[in-house]
């Protein structure tokens, strides 16, 4: 069965003759452990942060700790490196999670027919999202870009010699399009991701419905166009919210396939925090770039979680 | 009504089906050329051309296993076991807190646990490593499970939340009617509709753990070091080394690769935490 999860219509603890305290804290006894954890574990490491961002804190002069005010701040929002990094983490986070919807649907879509090997080629389908996305990259960048022996230029050297060419063209594609050469390895590890998603969702859909449609003489587009899509919104919502939280995170792709370059064309906001913590040891610039980044994800999650509230609505999913 | 199958589309003609098989070809291609090349001499493994037809070896393989690679992968699989251990033995009761007998505002608490998720890892990692440098943790096993229970439990607390909640309330009541103890209740009604459940959130959480580079790379050096850093100081310029490569990321890859074929209708749940079943 597939479909999507219905929250349990929140039944309102009736006010019975009120709970003796001892009843309620041993309702809530199992869920404390887990509580205090989450809260031990991601809330302290905030503070902590907070407290280096307003501090003057580069561990290349030791001893010279002050208080900074805000400007590490004003220095978050000036420095061209870090305003670098702001676009490139919109653009790679977009285009890798835009581009691996469509295709993701698209694989659906030929997936949600009978033919054979369909099993089989589901399950190829995902493997490039259970590969180590470490070593995704790794194979992205030796195995596929290199200018002289990857499997690119290689297949690509074949067809020009199979037609008579004595060398195919070398493309450099890793230093001639960084950004591209990065989203195009994401986007081949999370279409799969999205196509499961949005796969689950077309199983769900009502076949009468579908049958309907048919007898009125709707075109499989049209059918497609005003039964489907209505239908897969939620699921596309989904995998776009999902697929957004986990991109914008992305540090292995940007780590090894290009170190952030050339220059800062491929710097996201992770790496360049990583850089100003570990490379450049300004703990104090480096916290306040978090702490813009936490709010500026928080900001869009509000956003975000509205979507996933519907998933907690009471109404049948539409 | 659907069928056996679960499609819903029309049984597609041939040309659809062509490309249906064209484009997972394509998108399989880069694994299969990387488990190809890791069976491939260095010297058959660089060449322009490629040579897919190059006679096969296991070399590659028997020297990672000589380069110490194994001491990488008990760290990976320690750190996954373990924090996925952790991370079940918090969440279940939460879970049960949240759905079988649910507190009061726990969409509230839901959210919270949700919104953890959010924040930036990144954001983290300097005072994670400032207070693991001063309590003498980095490079330490431990660090690492403690950061990737706290990791996964948002995820795990929702996924089991969601199939906890599946237990029908009718059962749950009629137990209570009938005398039984919790113990009874957990064992005999909940277990069995929750198993299935536990399975597919504990195989989310290690693959997510095993996976996991940044924390692993930034605090760990000698001793604790995972599979993934251990594929990143691998790749030495000295001369050809494509085939090992292939041959460690493919080997480090296996575990994952053979658990999500193996549970692949449980993995659209598990990634969706527990909203898609």
């Amino acid at each position: 069965m597939t479909t999507l999860t219905k929250a349990p219509p929140v039944r309102t603890v009736r006010p019975a003759p009120m709970p003796s305290t001892r009843v309620r804290w041993l309702r809530r006894a199992p869920l404390l452990p887990a509580l205090i954890f989450t809260i031990v574990v991601t809330q302290i490491p905030f503070l902590v942060t907070l407290v280096i961002s307003s501090l003057n804190w580069n561990i290349l002069h030791p001893g010279d700790r002050s208080f900074a005010g805000l400007s590490n701040y004003q220095f978050v929002f000036t420095d061209a490196r870090l305003r670098a990094a702001v676009i490139n983490t919109v653009t790679m986070t977009a285009s890798v999670v835009i581009l691996s919807v469509l295709i993701g649907l698209g694989l659906a879509v030929l997936l949600d027919r009978r033919f054979p090997g369909r099993g089989l080629a589901r399950t190829l389908l995902i493997a490039p999202f259970l590969v180590m996305p470490v070593a995704s990259a790794l194979l992205w960048k030796h195995a596929l870009y290199n200018p002289a022996y990857g499997l690119f230029n290689g297949v690509l050297n074949a067809l020009w010699q199979a037609f008579g060419a004595d060398h195919g063209p070398t493309i450099d594609w890793v230093s001639d399009r960084p950004m591209m050469a990065v989203v195009a390895a994401l986007v081949w590890q999370w279409t799969p991701f999205m196509m499961l998603i949005l796969l689950a969702g077309l199983s769900t859909q009502p076949p009468d419905v579908l049958e309907a449609a048919k007898i009125d003489g709707a075109r499989a587009l049209q059918t497609f166009r005003f039964v489907t899509v209505p239908h897969l919104r939620q699921y596309l919502e989904l995998s776009v919210l999902l697929g957004s939280i986990y991109v914008l995170q992305t540090f292995d792709a940007v780590f090894t396939i290009t170190q952030g370059g050339p220059g800062t064309a491929t710097t996201n906001l992770p790496y360049e925090i990583y850089l100003t913590t570990f490379r450049k040891y300004e703990y104090g610039q480096a916290a306040a770039a978090g702490v813009v980044v936490v709010i500026g994800t928080i900001i869009v999650a509000t956003f975000a979680l509205r979507v996933v509230s519907s998933l907690f609505s009471k109404e049948s999913p539409r | 009504m659907r069928r056996k199958d679960g499609t819903t589309g029309q049984r597609g003609g041939p040309v659809w089906t062509l490309i249906a098989w064209g484009a997972t070809l394509l998108f399989f291609a880069p694994v299969g050329w990387m488990v190809l090349t890791s069976f491939h001499r260095e010297a058959d493994a660089a060449t322009n051309p490629p040579s897919p037809l190059a006679p096969l070896t296991t070399s590659n393989y028997a020297e990672l296993f000589d380069r110490d690679i194994t001491p990488y992968l008990l760290n990976s699989a320690m750190a996954s076991l373990l924090s996925t251990a952790l991370v079940l033995a918090l969440a279940v009761p939460a879970a049960y807190a949240l759905a079988v007998k649910p507190v009061r505002k726990w969409t509230d608490v839901m959210f919270f646990f949700l919104s953890t998720k959010f924040l930036p890892a990144i954001a983290a990692l300097l005072p994670i490593y400032l207070i693991v440098k001063e309590i003498g943790m980095l490079d330490n096993v431990w660090t690492l499970i403690v950061l990737y229970t706290a990791m996964n439990l948002p995820l795990a607390v929702w996924m089991m939340r969601s199939f906890l909640a599946e237990v029908p309330r009718e059962i749950l009541e009629a137990a209570e009617v009938d005398g039984a103890g919790l113990g009874q209740v957990l064992r005999k009604v909940i277990a069995p509709i929750a198993m299935p459940g536990l399975a597919a959130t504990s195989l989310i959480c290690i693959i997510f753990s095993w996976n996991e580079f940044m924390f692993a790379v930034n605090l760990t050096a000698v001793r604790a070091s995972t599979a993934p850093v251990f594929l990143v100081g691998f790749i030495s310029s000295e001369g050809l080394f494509l085939a090992k490569l292939c041959a460690a990321a493919t080997l480090v890859s296996l575990p994952v690769l053979i658990a999500g074929f193996a549970a692949q209708d449980k993995l659209v749940r598990g990634l969706s935490m527990g909203a898609v079943k």
